[in-house]
């Protein structure tokens, strides 16, 4: 290292790149909707406001269902309900996932065993099955058993990466140097072990968000997830189907908004991981 | 003074053959300690010992004649201040996410050390010869030499009275190498070393006091003076002889 270091280094750069860029983009329009529907909607949204599946128009620009409604105010909602469904599901799966998967790491390798193969078990399983067999075992199908179901669901796969993730970093030299400076393993956990697996679990959280996102349309589209009258983009694609050939913007319109919000948090997932890992900043 | 000792310890990894097989050596305050051995002679199973960081199957390690005990945790704490390591890898010995102070600083919070904190770490680094700065910077922007003098920030930072070294210079340049053994050097005034080995000429430098290990056993201590002079077992005269030397023109 040179004399003429200067005093202070200069605060790193971000890569702010074309792709996270529209991915927030994307992301933030859908949360700035989302939130607009708490306070505003353009028409309401279980009113007859027009003719029956009437295109896009100046009054209606996505057109309306085969009740008159207007679909625009429906898809805003179902950009709540999304939001909704991917916040609680991930955060049940990565309250649970992040605690067994670090558990199942400090464990002795018998409990690991046991806990990895029950892990493997549950993965086999397809998201939208689990969940389907834990909202049908529950009281019945509403918005809450929905983000329950989803996020138990997605939790046996963030356990499984948790798990990866931290073994790789115990396994290094630094973890035995804080071990020798005297940290305990709740320190390692939060000094070492967090902040090494954090820019991977966060793109896998961004990732399991839009696969909410999408089971969600899947379960309310086959009858299982919110219940009318919320308006969930896969209830609408499944109004939308016995009239696709004569009104196909009531699939277009609900399709496209679901398809944007899961490029949009793919894209905005590799942007976080780019800021939050310090070793893939330009210098 | 002795500082620690390990008293006819043998370890075995589960129920595997023995690594390390009746070892019985001394760590004097003041007189550096080289651990000199090949690949496979249990150097590193000797260093996890001595860092409380394992067990032995059989036999004692003690710190100031009190046995390790790792459920003893005030013991322990101060055993954590008063013996330090830094390892061979400097790219894996430090933690990417983390900035240069808070790595250094780590044994002063982690122990609960009353100091200010800013201070020794950039007394630390300074001892190291890394400027005031360095310590709001990311490992990655350092090279290997820079991170090795990072390490060693980190271990003499709570002032220590031992710090044992594994293999610290057997992943650098030679003339980083260089550098670090006379900064070692210059630490061994204010701190007891204890530098594990494969590189019989690079601990004889730094050590007054040597012990050969072949296949987990002790086949030779003394003084680096002796041992270097009239080595007696054969093990330790192949090592002498493989050290590697420039030849000779006429």
């Amino acid at each position: 290292m040179s004399d003429a270091t200067p005093a202070f280094a200069p605060l790193p750069r971000l890569r702010l790149t074309p792709a996270f860029l529209i991915g927030a983009t994307l992301v933030g329009l859908h949360v700035v909707v989302g939130l607009l529907t708490l306070i505003w909607t353009p028409y309401d949204p279980t009113a007859m406001t027009g003719g029956r599946l009437a295109p896009p128009s100046l009054a209606h620009w996505a057109g309306t269902d085969r009740l008159g409604r207007d679909l625009f105010t429906e898809i805003m909602i179902g950009a709540r309900i999304a939001l909704s469904v991917g916040i609680g599901a991930v955060a049940i799966a990565a309250a649970i996932g992040v605690t067994v998967g670090l558990l199942a790491a400090f464990a002795s390798r018998a409990v690991d065993d046991v806990l990895a193969a029950t892990l493997d078990i549950l993965i086999a399983f397809p998201t939208l099955l689990l969940a389907m067999l834990i909202v049908a075992a529950s009281d019945g199908a509403s918005l809450g058993t929905a983000i329950l179901a989803i996020g138990i669901a997605a939790s046996s796969i963030v356990a499984r990466l948790t798990r990866i993730l931290a073994r790789r970093v115990l396994a290094m030299d630094y973890i035995t140097a804080a071990r020798v400076s005297g940290t305990g393993w709740l320190g390692i956990v939060r000094i070492h072990v967090l902040p090494n697996i954090w820019p991977t679990l966060i793109v896998n959280f961004a990732l399991q968000f839009g696969l909410a996102v999408i089971a969600e349309a899947s379960l309310s589209y086959l009858g299982l997830g919110a219940p009318p009258p919320n308006a969930s983009w896969g209830r609408l694609l499944q109004e939308a189907q016995a009239t696709v050939y004569t009104a196909p913007f009531g699939a277009i319109a609900p399709g496209i908004a679901l398809v944007s919000l899961v490029i949009g948090l793919n894209l905005f997932a590799d942007g976080l991981r780019d800021v939050a890992d310090p070793t893939r900043r330009r210098r | 003074m002795s500082l620690i000792d390990l008293a006819a310890v043998s370890f075995a990894y589960g129920r595997g053959r023995k690594v390390l097989d009746g070892v019985d050596l001394s760590i004097e305050a003041g007189r550096n300690l080289g651990i000199v051995g090949e690949s496979g002679s249990g150097k590193t199973t000797i260093l996890r010992l001595l860092l409380g960081l394992a067990q032995p199957t059989s036999g004692k390690v003690t710190f100031r004649g009190a046995p390790l005990d790792p459920r003893n945790r005030p013991f322990m704490r101060g055993f954590r201040r008063s013996v330090q390591a830094v390892f061979q890898d400097p790219y894996s010995s430090l933690d990417p996410r983390q900035k240069i102070a808070d790595i250094v600083a780590e044994p002063l919070r982690s122990l609960n050390v009353e100091t200010d904190i800013d201070a020794a770490v950039a007394g630390a680094l300074a001892s190291v010869d890394l400027p005031p700065d360095a310590a709001g910077r990311y490992p990655h922007e350092f090279s290997g030499g820079q991170r090795q003098r990072i390490a060693i920030a980190r271990a003499i930072v709570s002032e220590p009275e031992l710090v044992l070294a594994d293999e610290v210079v057997s992943a650098l340049d030679l003339t980083t190498r260089i550098r670090i053994v006379e900064l070692l050097k210059s630490l061994s005034a204010r701190t007891t070393l204890a530098l594990v080995s494969h590189d019989i000429g690079f601990v004889a430098l730094l050590c007054q006091d040597l012990v050969i290990l072949e296949k987990g056993r002790i086949v030779e201590q003394g003084t680096a003076r002796d041992i270097l002079s009239s080595p007696k077992h054969p093990y330790t005269q192949r090592l002498l002889a493989s050290t590697p030397r420039l030849p000779e023109f006429a």
